[in-house]
Order: structure tokens, then C-alpha cells, then sequence
């Protein structure tokens, strides 16, 4: 990579998530964070270790992979035993489902006996085994430099205490990193999308009024009169505000309540339950499939690879079930027996409800412990893979009457958290991280491959802009909304953001359906896009890190670039609105003359079928949006009398 | 050419930045164009403290204008009024380069 984007070169300072199931390693450049992948594109680091005899240590996929064959040299949640005495481990019942072992290493502090592995040659300290996951991540981020690195922030969870966080200090010190900070994991979920980010940049908070937004009627700044821009939330996010972390791992679940104040966050409560995680949900899968296939076939699953196996497909269905409505199973018992089942989601929700139940009385245990009430929450963070699960995000945002935020992979949050701390340690410039206006114009990608702006560039932040559009074909039931950012007037020329779909649409006339689209940017830069069909209410959303990964050289590019094909951009912008409207137009004639083209008079018949067949032959050839324009407006004008005789035909037609 | 104001249309955006408790020095009338809407082309106004170097700057009655040069090459001598009637108040342009704009006064074609 390209090293003079890593801002300032002199110190390189990196953002660790040590995680209990997976590690990741980030950093922060002019960009915003980034997560620092594998050559396979992986960011996730298993913290998973195997101890070879001959001394080799083999860490992440490889270590996971095959950790069921060589159980007692495999080494995994090491960060459980992080910071505590033996005793206390016992006394905890820490290490009962432990496969490798772990024994009592005396120490001059009586009571406090440390707990180390046996692998093999020699006793590791739990801080000694975090180091070689560190020094895995250190040489992954040391490679993508191209120089070593020396410094990072590491994040731990909240409910750490003072030798938890000290062992993890210790941890960094020996993979021959200098810990300039130990942060809270939901402080840095927080950061990763901005929360706090300004009072930390900035000495005061400047008192500024919220943004005007775009109207898409030509009318701002005089904004309430055309109803359409909003302020969201004016002043929510940034200084003294509530924010609730939700994290849901794959071993663990804890929420926690921060404070914000001038960029300074307090964790007000933490909540949680350290054996509840994506694990239990697969587990009621895996139980649903046993049970059926002993009932169905009456075989009892004893073979511990077909049990590997269905425990794989189970988390497969989870995963599936997040965009799909239902997922379809199959398992070869062997003998031409196969066990075929389709669950549904709506089920799949039925089976985990109990868990889901559990984190959220977690939750109001926090608001409590916190004295808080859940109205009070201003940012719900999702953390975690299992916050993908559409029915966890439900369930959080009913308890907190807030949508999440979603926008970041919940997987790399914490970790894109930890290389926005590290950023400010580094002194990247406050621009890289803040941002007051919307630096490249969003919008959505209209029919016949056009970029239709929405929320134009420089537009202050918070904003929201909302614009109607239609369906173009009959009968259309699916809508897909390509989210755009970008200074140029075709799709193809800006950045795509995501896409999604309305769905399940009512059939309806071309042009009959009214779908609003809303683009809210709130104070952090979060892009959310709603789209609501107005007749059948059918609505759905999606959210959005606009800057993410967005330079300022791009931006500048972006906008050089609009500049030099201004007009080329602008023509071709108009001719494909153009065609669009004259197959419309000629399309909804032809409708027309099929219907009441027998009442017409004859000349006046012959006049419109011929003038259509014009149109339409401009429409597909021409290059000249003038004269598209006039045809346009005069075959329009003469279709007045079809249009009403059509409508006559229409009213006599209902009872 | 450059881009005009009436007196009527900069009083009514002082009045603007003045409820919004926005700093006249440093915030911008930004307009500009943008393309589709029913005539080819359609107008925007916004307040902003956002600012290129590329953009075209005028000051006119006291306010700060700002226009992109995209949208430039397609407002070049437009004058902004604001009118307050019983058809509508608002913000309406009067833009020499328009040959034709529709019903809604906020979509042109050049």
C-alpha cells in the first residue's frame, strides 16, 4: 500500500480489538480507520493457538480449524483467563470445559497465584499467550507498512478490572508493543462511528445551530414551509449524551451505558452474561434437527464428524436466515436416509426469542443500574456478528425506541474504534475524522442508468432530503434503490454505497405507485435511506458509512472530474430522462388508443397513432434533447383529448 | 454576468441566517443546478459554510454567494428574487439561460 497515505509517517500507532473468539487489527489514515486484512481478505484474527512439540506455534484459521483433533494443544478463549488468580478461576468454575490445562504457578503474592498453561515445554502465562496473538497482529500490520510497528491501543471489555487491564497491558508489552492506551470496548464502538470524535478534537464544543437541508423543490433555505427537510435530533450524539452498547459475540453478550460529555466518555453500567453468544442460537438448531431426525428415522446422532457437521450447517442457517425469509436443510444419514426440512425464519426467531429475552432484561438491568431510563438513549451501537440477525435488531430497537446504528460490520467495530483512538493519539489532522458538510452529493441511481442527487454536495450535516419517484414498468413489484455518491450525472461514473429493495409491491399501473425515498444524514454522518410505497405502506431501509474509505484526494478528484465533463454530463443526464419520459408517455398512448381508439375521430386517430410512432422513433434515435424536449411537449399537449376520452371510458367503466 | 440578488430576495436571506442564528461572515448562499426534474434541469438554494476554491464567489447586497462552476455554466446571469403572494412565497429565479421551465417555476431547460 501506498505508505503516504498513513498520514503522519513518523509514528504509526495501531487499533487492536483482542477479542475472546477473533482479533482484528485496524489503523487510521486521512480515510477514516481501515482494517488491516489477510492476504485472503480476512480481517478476523481466531484467537485460537496450537502449541507444536517441536516449539512452533501456529496461530488463527489454521490453529481453529483443527483444534478438535488435537484438543489438549489447542489453546482458545485465553482472554477468560486474563488477569485472575488461579483460585479464582476455580472458584469461578472458569476452567471446567477447558481441553488443555491449566495449572496453579506460585507467585510472591500470596492469594493471588497465577494461573499459566501447560503447553507442552513450558508453563505460558494467559498474558504470555494474548502476546503471541498481539505479535500476529503486529506482523500484519508491520507487512502492510512496510516497517515496523511499535505502538497500539488495545481495547478490553468494560467490566475489566484493574488487573484485567494491567495483564492486557503486559500482554501488549511482551509482543513489543507500547500500550499507549487501554480503551473500553463500547467506547471504542462508539468512536468507530464518530460519537465523541469532535469533543476529543476540539478543546470547546462550538455552539452551531442544526444544518439546513436540500429541498428537492428549489425552495430552501426557507425550510418548514416546504415540509420536506427536518432537523434530526438537533444536538443528539455529541456532547453529554446516552449511549447504549449492545454486544453480541459469538461467546459472550454485554451491554453497557456510556455517558458522553465533551468528548469524554464514563461508562455508566455494564450488563451482561459471559456463557450467552451465537453459539446458544446455533445450539437450538442443532437441537431442532437432532430431535426431528430421531423422530423421523429414530437414529440418535452419535458420530462426532455428522455432529461437526450439523453444528456447521446450523451456524449456516443462521447466517442465511439474515437475508433470506427461510433456508433449506438437507442431511445424508447414510442408507438413502435424508433428512430434508425448510426452516423459516419466523421460526428460527421462535427458537432464539428465550435468549434474546435474556439480553434484553440485561439490558434494562443496565438502564437501571445506570439510572437511566431507555427513552433517554440517544445511539444504540450494535456490536457483534449476531447483531446481523434482523430479529436482534428488532428486539433492541423496540426495547430502546431507537434504530441502531448499523451501519459499520459489527465484527470490525471495535476494532475500527480502536484505530480511531489511535488516530487522535497520532494527531491526524481533525478533517479526517470530522466532518461538517456532506463532501460528495448522494443520491439514488433513476431509470436508465442516471444519478438522481438527492442531498447535494456541501450540504451542512445533520440533514434530510426526501424525493418521489414511480415504477416505470406495469405491474412492477420489486424495486431496487442503488445508493450513490458521487459529483457526475451517470450511475456508472459515481461510487455505489449499497443497494436494496422494496418488496412484495402491490401490482399497480406503471407510474402509480408513490415511493418516497428519504436520505437522512445525522450529526455523525450516518446515511440512512428509507423507501415507503405510500399506498401499500410497504417500507424498508438501509444504513450507511458514507466516508467511509473516502480520501480527500478522491473527493477532489470526483469534483475536478464533474467540472471537465460538466456539460457532456448534464446532456447525457437530460437525454436519458428524456427517453425514459418519452417511452412513458408513448407507452401510456398506446394504452389509451387500445382502449377508446374506436371512439375517436378517425383523423384525429390517425393524427395521434402517427405522431406516437414519431415520438417513440426520436425517443430511441435522437441526440438532441431540444427537440426531444419539443416533441416532447407537443405530443403531450395533442394527447389531451386521448387522455380524456380514456378517463371518461375509465369512470364509465366503474359501477 | 455573474450571479444577482434582488434586494427583496438578500433581505429575506438575512432574515433567514439571522433565525437560524447563522454567521453572515462565514456562511454562503450556495446556488446551483442539478440534473433531471421535469424540464432537465432543476434549482437549488442552500445555506452552507462549505466552500471550494473552484467555486465562483459574488457579494451581492451584503450576501455572500456561492456557485460551483458546473452549475455556473448553467446560471450565469440569473437573478434570484423572492416573492411573497398569494400564489406562493418563496425564492424564484430568473435565469436568461433558460429557454423553457415548468409549472413549478423550480425545473428549467437550457
Amino acid at each position: 500500500m501506498d505508505s503516504s497515505q498513513t498520514g503522519n509517517m513518523s509514528e504509526i500507532i495501531i487499533g487492536i480489538d483482542l477479542g475472546t473468539t477473533h482479533s482484528l487489527v485496524a489503523y487510521c489514515d486521512q480515510a477514516g480507520p481501515h482494517i488491516i486484512r489477510d492476504q485472503n481478505g480476512e480481517g478476523r484474527l481466531p484467537s485460537v493457538l496450537r502449541f507444536e512439540p517441536d516449539g512452533t506455534v501456529v496461530v488463527g484459521w489454521e490453529a481453529r480449524t483443527h483444534a478438535v483433533e488435537q484438543p489438549r494443544s489447542t489453546v482458545f478463549s485465553i482472554k477468560r483467563l486474563m488477569g485472575r488468580g488461579y483460585d479464582e478461576l476455580v472458584a469461578a468454575g472458569a476452567l471446567e470445559h477447558l481441553p488443555y490445562p491449566v495449572v496453579k504457578r506460585g507467585s510472591e503474592t500470596p492469594g493471588r497465584d497465577i494461573a499459566a498453561v501447560d503447553v507442552g515445554e513450558k508453563l505460558l502465562t494467559p498474558p504470555e499467550i494474548s502476546a503471541l496473538i498481539l505479535r500476529e497482529l503486529r506482523e500484519r500490520a508491520s507487512r502492510q507498512f512496510g516497517r515496523e510497528v511499535r505502538k497500539a491501543v488495545i481495547t478490553v471489555p468494560a467490566y475489566f478490572d484493574d488487573a484485567q487491564r494491567q495483564a492486557t497491558r503486559d500482554a501488549g508489552q511482551i509482543a513489543g508493543l507500547e500500550v499507549l492506551r487501554i480503551v473500553n470496548e463500547p467506547t471504542a464502538a462508539a468512536l468507530a462511528y464518530g460519537l465523541g470524535v469532535r469533543g476529543q478534537l476540539r478543546a470547546r464544543a462550538v455552539e452551531r445551530p442544526p444544518g439546513a437541508g436540500t429541498t428537492t423543490d428549489g425552495s430552501a433555505p426557507a425550510r418548514g414551509r416546504a415540509g420536506s427537510p427536518q432537523t434530526p435530533d438537533p444536538g443528539a450524539g455529541d456532547d453529554d449524551s446516552l449511549i447504549a452498547v449492545y454486544d453480541l459475540g459469538g461467546g459472550t453478550f454485554d451491554v453497557s451505558i456510556l455517558r458522553l460529555c465533551g468528548g469524554v466518555f464514563e461508562v455508566l453500567s455494564t450488563h451482561g452474561n459471559t456463557r450467552l453468544g451465537g453459539d446458544d442460537l446455533d445450539r437450538e438448531i442443532v437441537t431442532l434437527i437432532y430431535n426431528e431426525i430421531e423422530r423421523e428415522f429414530g437414529i440418535n446422532i452419535d458420530s462426532p464428524a455428522t455432529q461437526q457437521g450439523i453444528r456447521s450447517l446450523a451456524e449456516n442457517v443462521k447466517i442465511r436466515l439474515t437475508p433470506a425469509e427461510s433456508a433449506a436443510v438437507e442431511v445424508d444419514l447414510g442408507r438413502g436416509r435424508v433428512y430434508r426440512r425448510t426452516i423459516a425464519r419466523a421460526e428460527f426467531e421462535r427458537l432464539i426469542a428465550h435468549w434474546i429475552d435474556k439480553t434484553l432484561t440485561s439490558c434494562r438491568q443496565a438502564l437501571r443500574d445506570a439510572k437511566v431510563a431507555a427513552g433517554d438513549i440517544r445511539q444504540v451501537v450494535l456490536v457483534g456478528g449476531c447483531t446481523r440477525i434482523p430479529y436482534v435488531r428488532r428486539r433492541v430497537e423496540e426495547l430502546f425506541k431507537r434504530a441502531p446504528y448499523t451501519a459499520l460490520n459489527p465484527d470490525e467495530v471495535v476494532a475500527l474504534g480502536a484505530a480511531v483512538q489511535a488516530g487522535i493519539l497520532a494527531g491526524l489532522e481533525k478533517d479526517a475524522l470530522l466532518l461538517d458538510v456532506i463532501p460528495l452529493s448522494l443520491g439514488i441511481e433513476t431509470m436508465g442508468g442516471a444519478m438522481g442527487k438527492l442531498i447535494l454536495r456541501n450540504t451542512r450535516i445533520p440533514c434530510q432530503a426526501t424525493e418521489r419517484f414511480s415504477t416505470f414498468v406495469d405491474g412492477q413489484t420489486n424495486v431496487k434503490i442503488n445508493v450513490l455518491q458521487g459529483e457526475r450525472e451517470l450511475a456508472k461514473d459515481c461510487r455505489s454505497l449499497g443497494e436494496f429493495e422494496l418488496r412484495g409491491l402491490p401490482p399497480m399501473p406503471a407510474g402509480i405507485p408513490k415511493i418516497l425515498v428519504t436520505f437522512l444524514v445525522d450529526e455523525n454522518g450516518i446515511l440512512n435511506v428509507s423507501a415507503i410505497e405510500e399506498r401499500s405502506r410497504k417500507a424498508t431501509s438501509i444504513q450507511i458509512a458514507p466516508t467511509h474509505g473516502l480520501t480527500p484526494e478522491e473527493v477532489r478528484r470526483m469534483e475536478l472530474e464533474s467540472y471537465e465533463h460538466a456539460r457532456e454530463d448534464m446532456t447525457a443526464h437530460r437525454l436519458i430522462d428524456l427517453r425514459n419520459q418519452i417511452a412513458f408517455d408513448t407507452a401510456k398512448a398506446e394504452q389509451m388508443l387500445a382502449k377508446v381508439g374506436d371512439e375517436l375521430d378517425p383523423p384525429y386517430r390517425t393524427e395521434i397513432e402517427q405522431a406516437m410512432r414519431e415520438l417513440r422513433r426520436l425517443g430511441e434515435t435522437s441526440m438532441d434533447p431540444d427537440a426531444m424536449h419539443r416533441a416532447l411537449n407537443a405530443f403531450d399537449r395533442k394527447a389531451v383529448q386521448l387522455a380524456e376520452r380514456a378517463i371518461v371510458s375509465t369512470l364509465r367503466a366503474e359501477p | 454576468m455573474g450571479l444577482l440578488l434582488t434586494e427583496r430576495a438578500a433581505q429575506e436571506v438575512k432574515t433567514i441566517l439571522e433565525q437560524q442564528k447563522l454567521d453572515p461572515a462565514s456562511t454562503f448562499l450556495r446556488m446551483g443546478v442539478k440534473g433531471g426534474g421535469c424540464s432537465g434541469f432543476s434549482y437549488s438554494l442552500d445555506l452552507t459554510e462549505g466552500k471550494s476554491d473552484m467555486d465562483e464567489e459574488f457579494d451581492v447586497h451584503g450576501v455572500k454567494v456561492v456557485c460551483d462552476p458546473k452549475s455556473y455554466l448553467y446560471l450565469n446571469g440569473t437573478t434570484l428574487d423572492f416573492k411573497d403572494e398569494v400564489m406562493g412565497r418563496g425564492f424564484v429565479f430568473s435565469n436568461p439561460n433558460a429557454t423553457s421551465s415548468c409549472g413549478c417555476g423550480s425545473s428549467f431547460t437550457a
